[in-house]
């Protein structure tokens, strides 16, 4: 069932970049992050996605696990609406984006809004090739929260040092290793100070030996209590960090809870064999 | 100067390419500047058709690409020469026609301007196929990064898909221009006084056939030569992000 859209005025539409900042440190926690009601999401006569549902609260980090194909990324996208629901109801910071009854956006500045609050960091990076690393990570700030230039600057070189990238920012993606490129990618994510992260195999691009300098600042960020969704297939990563672990099988949540129950004492037979074939 | 001059039996030459009357140089300097003008107009209108025109093709509905590919089709088919003749008389013919219509006397349309609306319609069907190929180049997930991060469309086409694919486009672009500074001289069949008339004019009234289409090469080819260096900058600026495949070694 398609959720109708409101007729209510929607009043962050109206709030000034300046006033939108609401950092997941600062934000009240307990309070729903990202709230997805009964999701599906077809392609063609394939359903991917057969009524998700899922709440993060503020400071949350939910792993989300399963097999290939299985609909994770789908999912992602379809919170900031890179892909299309077909139904549902995605609700961010308390906000609802307001669908079609075909699951298209109703509101398109809306979710080019709402999707300042969310930052995505793909598994191949997608870093602007034809852009320095200080330039990938001003970009957004700038051209599209209006931040002025000095100022997005300097926190650009904060946050190319926190991920250690201080002595790269003139440098271009394309000559960088990928882990460094990643790293570049979460600096540019932090740069528009998300209230929620969205990870999709940020490390499966990557060469074993450099996935261990991005967890390593993913595991930064969830200890300063950003909330984030993390796609991810590094299953003791996953126990170490996340909150709450999700395993997706064909669309659907087969099981849930916390890492310790998830990981430790699987009740499906499904979630015990996907274990197994990943350990 | 005039014994280098004498010596070379150039003297002659000099005074009809000189830049002062009797000299026909300044005719030739004036009328390279209105191939420069035009050219330079034509290629503007042929890349702001040429975005558009991809776009549709890209991304437009079915009848806009059949439209498209109709343009794009026929252009790059028939003659330039021909296309010129007739986008020139057609043209000028219906501006005419409405301006009877709304009641004005006959226009006098501005040479300048009607070869610009001429090639850049010529120019603009090569360079929706450049862009085409070129926008196809950029990887998706550049635009998808943007799309995540809240840029809207416009945006992203200024800031994201049109810097990237410029790597991909310059080559062909450049060479663009230069077949946009030789087709000004195809204006000369409907009487524009390019670099190409104005150069047989002078060799026609001085019977020196030879000095000035000549000299005509030697404008044409500096123009491409200036061309050349511009465009290798262009390039290498476009490319900035791409390791160059020569400093992998073999
Ligand atoms: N754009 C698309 N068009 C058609 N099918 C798609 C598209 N994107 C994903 N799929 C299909 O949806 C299913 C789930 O894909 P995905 O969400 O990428 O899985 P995961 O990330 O869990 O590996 C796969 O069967 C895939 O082939
Ligand atoms: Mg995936």
């Amino acid at each position: 069932m398609p959720t109708a859209a409101s007729a209510d005025p929607d009043p962050a539409a109206t709030a000034t970049p300046s006033t939108r900042t609401v950092s997941a440190a600062q934000g009240q926690s307990g309070q729903d992050a990202v709230r997805i009601e009964g999701l599906h999401k077809s392609f063609g006569t394939l359903e991917v996605l057969k009524g998700v549902s899922l709440t993060a609260k503020q400071g949350d980090v939910v792993a989300i696990i399963g097999g290939s194909g299985s609909g994770k990324s789908t999912m992602l996208r379809c919170i900031n609406f890179l892909e299309t629901p077909s139904a549902g109801k995605i609700v961010i910071d308390g906000e609802e984006i307001k669908m079609r009854a075909d699951g298209s956006p109703a509101n398109r500045r809306q979710i080019e809004r709402i999707r300042t609050r969310l930052a995505m960091v793909f598994q191949s990076f997608n870093l602007w090739t034809h852009r320095t690393l200080l330039e990938n990570v001003i970009e957004v700030p700038i051209h599209v929260l209006k931040v002025p230039r000095a100022e997005a600057i300097a926190q650009a070189r904060t946050l190319l040092q926190r991920v250690g990238l201080a002595n790269k920012e003139d440098s271009f993606p394309a000559f960088l290793s990928g882990g460094q490129q990643q790293r570049a990618a979460i600096a540019r994510a932090l740069a528009v100070d998300p209230s929620v992260m969205l990870f999709d195999e940020p490390t499966s691009a990557l060469d074993p030996e450099l996935v261990g300098e991005v967890l390593t600042v993913i595991r930064d960020l969830a200890a300063e209590g950003r909330t984030m969704l993390l796609v991810t297939h590094e299953m003791r990563f996953a126990r170490e960090v996340a909150d709450h672990v999700v395993y997706l099988y064909q669309g659907q949540i087969e099981e849930q809870g916390p890492p310790a129950e998830v990981f430790g004492n699987p009740k499906s037979d499904r979630l015990r064999q996907f274990l197994q074939s990943v350990s | 100067m005039e014994l280098i001059l004498e010596t070379l039996g150039l003297t002659e030459t000099a005074a009809l390419l000189s830049l002062s009357p009797p000299g026909w140089g300044a005719n030739l300097l004036r009328g390279l500047a209105n191939s420069l003008q035009i050219a330079l107009g034509a290629f503007g209108m042929g890349l702001v058709i040429g975005l558009f025109g991809a776009y549709g093709k890209l991304y437009g509905g079915p009848i806009l690409r059949d439209l498209l590919a109709i343009y794009t089709t026929v252009i790059r088919a028939v003659p330039e020469l021909v296309l010129i003749l007739i986008l020139y008389y057609v043209g000028t013919d219906l501006i005419n026609k409405l301006a009877q219509f709304m009641g004005y006397g006959r226009v006098e349309i501005s040479g300048v301007v009607a070869g610009i609306w001429v090639l850049g319609i010529v120019q603009g069907a090569y360079a929706t196929e450049i862009l085409r190929g070129a926008i196809q180049a950029v990887p998706p997930g550049q635009i998808e990064a943007a799309r995540a991060y809240g840029m809207p469309a416009l945006l992203t086409l200024r800031r994201v898909t049109v810097p990237a694919l410029m790597a991909f486009a310059t080559p062909g672009l450049a060479n663009l221009w230069l077949i946009a500074t030789k087709d000004t001289a195809l204006l000369a069949v409907v009487g524009f006084n390019e670099l190409t008339l104005e150069t047989k004019q002078a060799a026609s009234s001085t019977r020196s056939y030879f000095t000035f289409f000549l000299a005509a090469g030697g404008l044409y080819l500096m123009v491409t030569l200036c061309s050349g260096v511009v465009f290798a900058r262009i390039e290498k600026w476009a490319r900035r992000g791409q390791p160059s495949l020569r400093q992998g070694g073999l």
